[in-house]
């Protein structure tokens, strides 16, 4: 597949990386020893998949396809195809219920076209998220529902070299409501506790945090991309206290999505939610007005700030920690700033 | 050193029945009494059984008339129809736990106390870590039903180690223990051809196959003291687990789920107390990283294939039907009275 002259619509999304990751998503060609093909994505140049790709380099007999054991083919054990698969259960999940058969195959595609026609995202630096072990990413969170936490996971599950997940720690509300709740675990979501956080970095995951909480996405049109309190320093003390650099995140675009013009308190304390947003369309639209409007997003990874050259039990100094987070905050802040240059009108 | 002489108190229902079984080949333990209001359904070679209520202060007789140094106190049901209603549940579950710690306390060949305990404690609530450490219990909760039954139970037992500082006690928070020949709410509901679940929710749920709970057991007769949460490695979601058990799913509307659960008991198809109904909101899941580390608990079967083995080897119920009251008393009396005769005999 010669792709050279070919302007593609959606050439700043796929990115080539090498010759690991074919531009189409072939299958692999081999077949399990249950006699079913295998339905790996292939990674080599002859169409094999990670686990064939060696054995189809060194043929071990005369055996026209290549054979190895159900067991060897971690995301597909039964050799089935995805909805036989979930229809008897036979998936894995992890400690914290993240989902990645799901993830991969249901979630992110149902994500790709709003992340790509939709808000038209274009993402800089994310190679700079390391390629493996723990590290913790900071964000600006805003836009009234927390799309953006949505699009930043599509952005590093797909852009990144290794496709990495976000493991994001979310409010106790989140956890609360029907529908989002198990939805957010599938995607890899936690609980924002310190435990939580702690394990999820441990087991060398990135873990997501957004600071604000929801004074970032409750706050008012009028303080669009203006940091609010970044929480009490928690995600500090945690970076300091496993070591973990921290990636600042500066996310351009989910203000306009979600411009929130008014909160109604009274009838936020009813519904015991953190606010009642009034944006231009919701609730004047009803339903409808649910929906974000096209504003041109810009997701920014900054430079891992690195952990190592603290004191051992920097985490305990209040006044560092503070410090510190006041500094990740102008970071983000400086970089916000950047972006909105960067990406011109909000809609067009 | 001579082996262990071992008192299992709920000798007659699943878990103490079967780690009478286990202990039998254990070289290690030297002699089992079993103590039950009924007969074990099935005979085991090397069981002194003693028919004894543990909430009668009798049983203190019993613990010196045997002689055991070791007290493992399975008792503690979770499942109110077994046990002849809540009213009974909880004279059992906490009564009986108080009585035969006060027993255990005046026994002074009693070096260490097994109490079974259970997940239950945590309570449940969204936001409680993903993966629920030992010391979390510390926090306020309200409890209910069971749940508050083992969180009294834990804290006569932890006031029981306060007054013999000199007894090892260990403590075991077992998850929800599943397997071929459990009966609980839990394998129940299960086993429901169609079960009801609430829509919108999808809970992590987290097993304890019966042999690694057996297995837990016999691990604390020889671990150190503490407390430790037992459960099989990884998770499902319910709506995997029904999926692998090949069960329909029936995702009910919040309120209209309550009433059906209200049905289901009072039909007696599925006890499942309302307590514990939360469960199958928010799920509950234990960090087991203390009993693999510290009591060497290593489960033979996670989560999944507890459900598996559920699945493949269905067998027959083996707990106990809840008969008439027997005259226990006086076979207790019986019984003290041959052992007072033995007595004489070697003297």
């Amino acid at each position: 597949m010669a792709d050279a002259e070919v302007i593609r619509l959606d050439a700043r999304v796929r990115r080539p990386s090498g010759p690991s990751r074919p531009q189409a998503r072939m299958r692999c060609r081999a077949t399990t020893s249950t006699g079913r093909p295998c339905r790996n994505y292939a990674v080599s140049d002859e169409g094999f998949c990670k686990v064939h790709a060696s054995q189809a380099r060194h043929p071990s007999s005369s055996e026209p396809t290549v054979r190895i054991s159900p067991a060897a083919d971690e995301h597909d054990p039964e050799g089935d195809g995805f909805v036989r698969r979930r229809a008897r259960g036979s998936y894995e999940i992890d400690d914290f219920g993240y989902d990645r058969d799901l993830s991969r195959e249901v979630l992110l595609p149902l994500t790709r076209p709003l992340y790509e026609r939709y808000f038209r995202v274009r993402t800089f630096g994310v190679d700079r998220i390391p390629n493996h072990g723990p590290a913790l990413l900071v964000g600006n969170h805003s836009g009234t529902v927390a799309i953006d936490a949505v699009m930043v996971n599509f952005a590093v599950a797909t852009e990144h070299p290794m496709e990495r997940p976000v493991r994001n720690v979310g409010a106790d509300l989140v956890y609360q409501l029907p529908f989002i709740s198990h939805l957010a675990r599938k995607t890899g979501a936690a609980v924002a506790r310190d435990e939580d956080a702690l394990e999820l970095l441990r087991r060398g995951e990135l873990v997501g945090v957004y600071p604000e909480g929801f004074k970032g996405v409750g706050k008012g049109w009028r303080e669009r991309y203006k940091l609010q309190r970044f929480g009490r320093g928690g995600f500090m003390e945690l970076a300091l206290q496993m070591r973990v650099p921290i990636i600042p995140v500066a996310i351009v675009g989910a203000e306009e999505a979600f411009p929130m013009i008014a909160n109604v308190k009274p009838l936020a304390n009813l519904l015991r939610l953190p606010y009642f947003p009034i944006t231009p369309t919701f609730p004047l639209l009803g339903p409808l007005g649910m929906l974000p409007l096209p504003s041109r997003w810009l997701i920014e990874f900054g430079s891992p700030i690195p952990m190592d050259d603290y004191p051992d039990d920097a985490a305990e100094d209040a006044m560092l920690v503070f410090d510190l987070a006041d500094r990740v905050r102008d970071t983000i802040q400086q970089m916000l700033y950047r972006n909105l240059q960067r990406r011109g009108p909000a809609f067009f | 050193m001579a082996g262990r002489r071992v008192l299992i108190t709920g000798v007659s229902r699943f878990l103490g029945l079967r780690l009478a079984k286990r202990l039998e080949a254990d070289p290690g333990v030297e002699h089992i009494v079993g103590v039950d209001l009924e007969e074990p359904p099935i005979p085991i070679q090397g069981l002194e059984f003693v028919r004894v209520d543990i909430r009668n202060p009798l049983v203190a007789r019993v613990l010196e008339a045997t002689k055991v140094d070791t007290l493992i106190h399975t008792n503690v049901a979770s499942t109110p129809g077994v046990m002849g209603g809540r009213s009974q549940m909880k004279e059992i579950n906490v009564i009986g736990t108080m009585q035969l710690l006060a027993a255990a306390q005046r026994a002074e060949r009693i070096d260490r106390v097994v109490v079974k305990s259970s997940a239950a404690i945590y309570g449940t609530h969204p936001a409680e870590p993903s993966l629920i450490p030992e010391d979390y219990a510390s926090r306020p909760v309200s409890l209910h039903g069971y749940a508050k039954d083992c969180a009294e139970a834990e804290q006569y037992t932890r006031n029981f180690g306060r007054r013999r500082p000199d007894v090892d006690l260990v403590i075991l928070r077992t998850q929800n223990v599943v397997g071929p020949t459990v009966k609980t709410s839990m394998t129940r509901f299960l086993n429901l051809p169609v079960a009801p679940t609430a829509l919108g929710f999808d809970p992590r749920l987290q097993f304890l196959h019966e042999e690694d709970a057996v297995e837990a057991l016999a691990l604390a007769l020889n671990g150190p003291r503490g407390i430790y949460n037992i459960a099989d490695e990884g998770v499902v979601y319910l709506s995997q687990a029904l999926r692998l058990l090949g069960k329909v799913e029936l995702p009910l509307f919040v309120p209209v789920a309550t009433t059906a659960a209200n049905l289901l008991r009072r039909f007696k198809i599925v006890d499942f107390p309302t307590d514990q109904l939360k469960l199958l909101l928010f799920g509950r899941v234990l960090d087991i990283t203390r009993a693999r580390e510290q009591l060497g608990f290593a489960p033979r079967y996670t989560t999944r294939e507890t459900l598996l083995d559920m699945r493949d080897h269905p067998a027959e119920d083996y707990t106990p039907e809840p008969n008439a009251r027997p005259t226990w008393e006086q076979e207790l009396f019986e019984y003290l009275r041959r052992r007072n005769q033995e007595k004489e005999l070697t003297r």
